[in-house]
């Protein structure tokens, strides 16, 4: 069902070197349409740092990203944006004073084709392209449940919800990708469960490809098809869930000396 | 017909502010005229320079310099073509063409130095733009002084006396309509995006350098007219008028009125010019006086008087609230 077609994310051999440190090493991704894979790994693992190789935050050091087919290296992140790989981030950066529809707007705004001078003459492309965009980013809100806090100011929101907010506009970018940074941190058993569930709806509603940080290993390894794990900047694991879990390597990095039992999770099941 | 209305539209306030300042141009003697004229000089520059430092969150300093850029290009445009009479138009019509180029020119060349200071310092993050406007401004200053076209030190005088209050206000709507339709467009929209979290800006698919660059030279733009309305004011242009002083004062307006308010930056423009003509004695104390009054509202009201607020955002949401309780 999921992994057909031809890669809309890939990375070759990508490298990020700061100074003499070798954050990411060779990292290795092939991101087909509908796919849902994990990335994990202990902290500084380099889960983030090959985020932000892949949105264009950093330039790799070598390797090559690819996306849908065209190279992205040293694309800056709105150019990214731009060829379909949206993100959110570990910690939410919304835009905190303006409202949970602006939030969304502006990130409908990189299709726009009217520039300033329609806005200022007040023209009927400007008018037809300000409606597209409400239109557009009310139906976001809508796929993320946030419609009742549309004219809410982003930083009165729950944080819960600031974390919907956040994937709400990443989705408005029309993408073709969707990284999502630990987006279920901070919440708790239940919460992460019903994220989760949205998450898929969402990858089905708008086929898309997801690839997500995550730190809780069950919520991980129950929801993606793929799981790629990190230690030190080299990917140490690559595979299904159950294989990866069994490997004694990601056993030794992630998990210590093994003796944790790891169970598939259930819904609204108590905290690990 | 359809065309007829939205033409109608997107000039109304223009054609809605024209009788009123006939009016007042009519009303006023000229000492009042003078004061209504530095009035419109002074929001202008503070609402052009809100949409640098309120909506992009960026922080400039120099905003004299571009003020004087457009001055100084208005006045050698009045001036070397004063004698010229443009064929089939009366005296009076071809001087009001001739002052409506020179103010166009005079925004286009300020633009253009917007666009020399932009593109170096806005690539980067930070204060940079601060230092950097903050050099321009002397250095545009210094040159001025050194060259003879542009009269040194004594500057240029004898400049016909061509600004009045509808010009000046004219200046005033035109600045107003601009910042206003900015802010409720996606192209406003993203300066403020940049303005909240330059990162986020970036990764939302807003091409943070393009329109931080924009937005700094159609500021710079309306600075250049606001030099351009004055001078033909005062009928003379001399390097001193634009200042670091001048820049500070502006950048006062801007704070106290509240960052990204285009109200807050009228009324705090409107109430400083008035205040400044009344202490006008106190002249030499003035940096004392701003310092004082920055210091105050820092203590009391950190956002600004009015703070991101708009009049025509609370005007509909008061009358709800009296809708609601009758």
């Amino acid at each position: 069902m999921s992994g057909a077609g031809e890669p809309v994310l890939e990375a070759r051999g990508v490298t990020m070197r700061f100074g003499g440190l070798t954050a990411l090493g060779g990292f290795d991704l092939a991101l087909r349409p509908g796919e849902l894979v994990g990335l994990i790994g202990p902290n500084g693992a380099g889960k983030t740092t090959a985020f932000n190789a892949l949105t264009g935050v950093y330039a790799p050091s070598e390797g090559e990203v690819r996306v849908c087919g065209q190279r992205a290296n040293g694309l800056r992140p709105h150019r990214i944006c731009a060829l379909g790989v949206a993100r959110t981030f570990q910690n939410v950066r919304l835009f905190k004073e303006l409202t949970a529809f602006d939030n969304v707007r502006i990130a409908c705004h990189a299709g726009s084709r009217s520039g300033f001078t329609s806005a200022w003459l007040l023209t009927p492309t400007h008018d037809a392209e300000e409606r597209r965009i409400a239109e557009r980013a009310d139906a976001f809100l809508a796929v993320m449940e946030l419609s009742h806090r549309r004219d809410e100011l982003a930083r009165n929101l729950p944080y819960g919800e600031q974390r919907r907010l956040e994937i709400a506009r990443a989705l408005a970018t029309g993408p073709r990708v969707l990284c999502l940074d630990e987006p279920a941190a901070g919440m708790n058993a239940s919460e992460k469960v019903a994220l989760l569930e949205l998450i898929r709806t969402v990858r089905d509603r708008f086929s898309l490809a997801i690839l997500v940080i995550e730190h809780d290993m069950r919520l991980v390894l129950g929801v993606s098809e793929r799981v790629l794990v990190l230690d030190h900047g080299v990917t140490i694991a690559h595979g299904r869930p159950e294989e990866v879990r069994r490997d004694p390597k990601v056993i030794e990095a992630y998990l210590g000396d093994g003796k944790l039992k790891l169970r598939p999770p259930r819904a609204g099941g108590g905290a690990g | 017909m359809g065309r007829a209305r939205l033409v109608l539209r997107s000039v109304a306030p223009f054609l809605l502010s024209l009788p009123v300042l006939w009016l007042l141009q009519r009303a006023s003697p000229p000492d009042v005229s003078i004061v209504l004229v530095s009035i419109a000089v002074n929001v202008i520059l503070a609402v052009s320079l809100n949409v640098v430092n309120g909506f992009t969150g960026q922080f400039s300093i120099g905003h004299a310099a571009f003020m004087a850029v457009g001055a100084y290009t208005a006045a050698l445009l009045t001036t070397g073509l004063a004698d010229v009479q443009l064929l089939g138009l009366g005296e009076g019509a071809s001087d009001g063409v001739i002052f409506l180029l020179a103010l166009v020119a005079g925004m286009a060349s300020a633009s253009l130095a917007g666009l020399a200071v932009g593109i170096p310092s806005l690539r980067l993050r930070g204060d940079y733009l601060a230092i950097v406007t903050l050099g321009f401004g002397e250095i545009i200053r210094v040159v001025i002084e050194n060259t003879r076209a542009l009269g040194q030190a004594t500057g240029i005088s004898g400049l016909p006396a061509h600004t009045n209050v509808i010009w000046a206000g004219m200046g005033v709507v035109a600045t107003v309509v601009m910042a206003r339709r900015l802010l409720l467009s996606t192209q406003g929209r993203a300066l403020l995006a940049i303005r909240e979290d330059e990162v986020a800006a970036e990764a939302m698919g807003v091409d943070t350098v393009g329109w931080k660059v924009r937005a700094f030279v159609i500021s710079a733009a309306f600075a250049g007219l606001a030099g351009a309305l004055l001078v033909h004011k005062i009928q003379l242009v001399t390097p001193r008028m634009f200042t670091f002083v001048k820049s500070m004062e502006v950048v006062v307006m801007v704070v106290l009125g509240g960052m990204g308010s285009i109200t807050g930056s009228i009324v705090a423009a409107t109430v400083l010019t008035v205040a400044l003509e009344w202490l006008r004695g106190l002249d030499q104390y003035r940096m004392v006086i701003f310092s004082m009054l920055l210091i105050v509202l820092m203590l009391t009201r950190p956002t600004g008087i009015f703070g991101t607020r708009e009049i025509w955002e609370a005007v509909p949401r008061w009358l709800r609230r009296r809708g609601g309780a009758a």
